[in-house]
């Protein structure tokens, strides 16, 4: 089992006092709450530091902790000394209010698992019914899901208790049908197939939340769709009709006389489908042809000599 | 090993199809009736329609409970706090997604 350096989680000195552990919490605490966080391991680092002020809040914990010296490094290989506990109370049935069940084997060997989840015997069970809890997992789709809808398989972990009361780790793989028309960050709810309830109590319901992988060319906000279109000089300034590709297939585009680069062209309802449909938006990108060989060169000398073109005449120069 | 015919699981589009009853979101929030009117009157969640009684609530208000909830228990924050947090967290989204997608154009 890893050492765990709760103090170097948490940013502060072996010495440093309570208030300033509070604050060092406090400030942690929202930079990495999962909700607002950003950071990809923001879940994790804010599980660790949860299991870190739950120690170093708590002057018994702390000087618990602090007797096993300060020659361990975070990440080495740990086991706790025999009776090392020994003339230390911790209140409250060595517990307190934190969510234990997610703290690590480190903290669980010092500070034991608590009561929580040795607790519910059959006996008590039978009698206690409670609804189980509604679980989340993330879902990766393609753009092409969205439009066409698509069936996936996912394997999710779940913890479960077993008949002791223990979590247990357990894998279940469900195959489930992505709707036509879904949207990045919506939420997919599987009735009861969250985690089992306790006693009569029925199961709790599986979230799963769509997240699109990248695409190549197009870019997806709500229900619209965005894709860059390059165009020749000679087709925006005289108008042309193109092919472009759309998720749904090729589309011909026309595209009007004069129109500059960035122009946003919507093609109505060609976004992600659904009772109202997102458009298709092609922003108009204007591709000049490399001037690599004699006949090129002359074109654009051709075109400086004839055209009366300054670019920067909103400039003033 | 068996390769297992696994069922086809249909579900529903929280954002879209689900609509809750006050009665439904305590009991999928595990909050008593107070404390979820309490986020209706601070703005946390709007009902779509209806008077006290007959209230519906979008399936989007889940995942907004669900996150003034552990707002409120991991950071301390009130209930108007949760309920700002929660729109600019909103807002933050929006304007992530449209940076992105006007690099995309940029480059």
């Amino acid at each position: 089992m890893e050492f765990k350096d709760y103090y170097q989680i948490m940013g502060v000195n072996r010495d440093a006092p309570q208030d300033e552990i509070k604050r060092a919490y406090r400030k942690l605490a929202r930079k990495y709450h999962p909700d607002v966080s950003k950071e990809a391991d923001a879940e994790l680092r804010f599980k660790e530091l949860g299991e870190a002020y739950e120690v170093l809040k708590d002057p018994e914990k702390r000087a618990a902790y602090d007797q096993l010296g300060k020659n361990w490094k975070a990440g080495q290989d740990f086991h706790p000394p025999p009776q090392w506990d020994q003339g230390f109370e911790f209140h409250g049935g060595g517990f307190t209010d934190g969510d234990a069940q997610h703290f690590s084997d480190f903290f669980e060997s010092l500070f034991g698992r608590g009561n929580q989840t040795g607790g519910f015997d059959s006996r008590f069970q039978q009698k206690f019914h409670e609804r189980g809890q509604d679980t989340h997992a993330k879902i990766n789709i393609s753009l092409d899901d969205a439009y066409h809808g698509a069936t996936r398989s996912i394997t999710i972990n779940h913890s479960e208790l077993d008949e002791h009361g223990r979590p247990q780790v357990k894998q279940r793989t469900l195959n489930v049908r992505i709707p036509k028309g879904i949207r990045q960050g919506q939420h997919i709810r599987l009735a009861k197939q969250g985690s089992k309830g306790m006693g009569k109590g029925e199961a709790g319901d599986l979230y799963l939340e769509i997240e699109f992988q990248p695409h190549p060319y197009y870019t997806i906000e709500g229900k619209d769709v965005y894709m860059k279109c390059p165009v020749a000089p000679w087709e925006a300034a005289l108008g042309a009709s193109v092919k472009v590709p759309t998720p749904d297939g090729k589309v011909d585009l026309k595209i009007p006389a004069g129109s500059s680069s960035g122009k946003k062209l919507r093609l109505k309802g060609r976004g992600i489908p659904a009772k109202e449909p997102g458009d298709l938006f092609v922003v108009l990108d204007i591709a000049l042809p490399p001037a690599q060989n004699e006949a090129a060169r002359k074109a654009y000398l051709d075109m400086a000599e004839k055209l009366d073109f300054n670019p920067r005449a909103a400039l003033g120069v | 090993m068996v390769n297992e015919i696994l069922k086809l699981m249909q579900g529903e589009i929280l954002e879209e199809d689900v609509r809750v009853s006050l009665s439904q979101l305590c009991k999928i929030s595990r909050l008593p009736a107070e404390r979820v009117l309490e986020m209706v009157e601070y703005g946390v969640i709007e009902p779509r329609s209806g008077s006290n009684e007959k209230w519906q609530f979008s399936g989007q208000s889940i995942s907004r409970l669900r996150c003034a909830q552990r707002l409120k228990k991991d950071l301390g924050v009130n209930t108007a706090g949760a309920a700002l947090a929660i729109d600019l967290l909103d807002e933050l989204q929006q304007l992530r997604s449209r940076l992105h997608q006007l690099e995309k154009q940029l480059y």
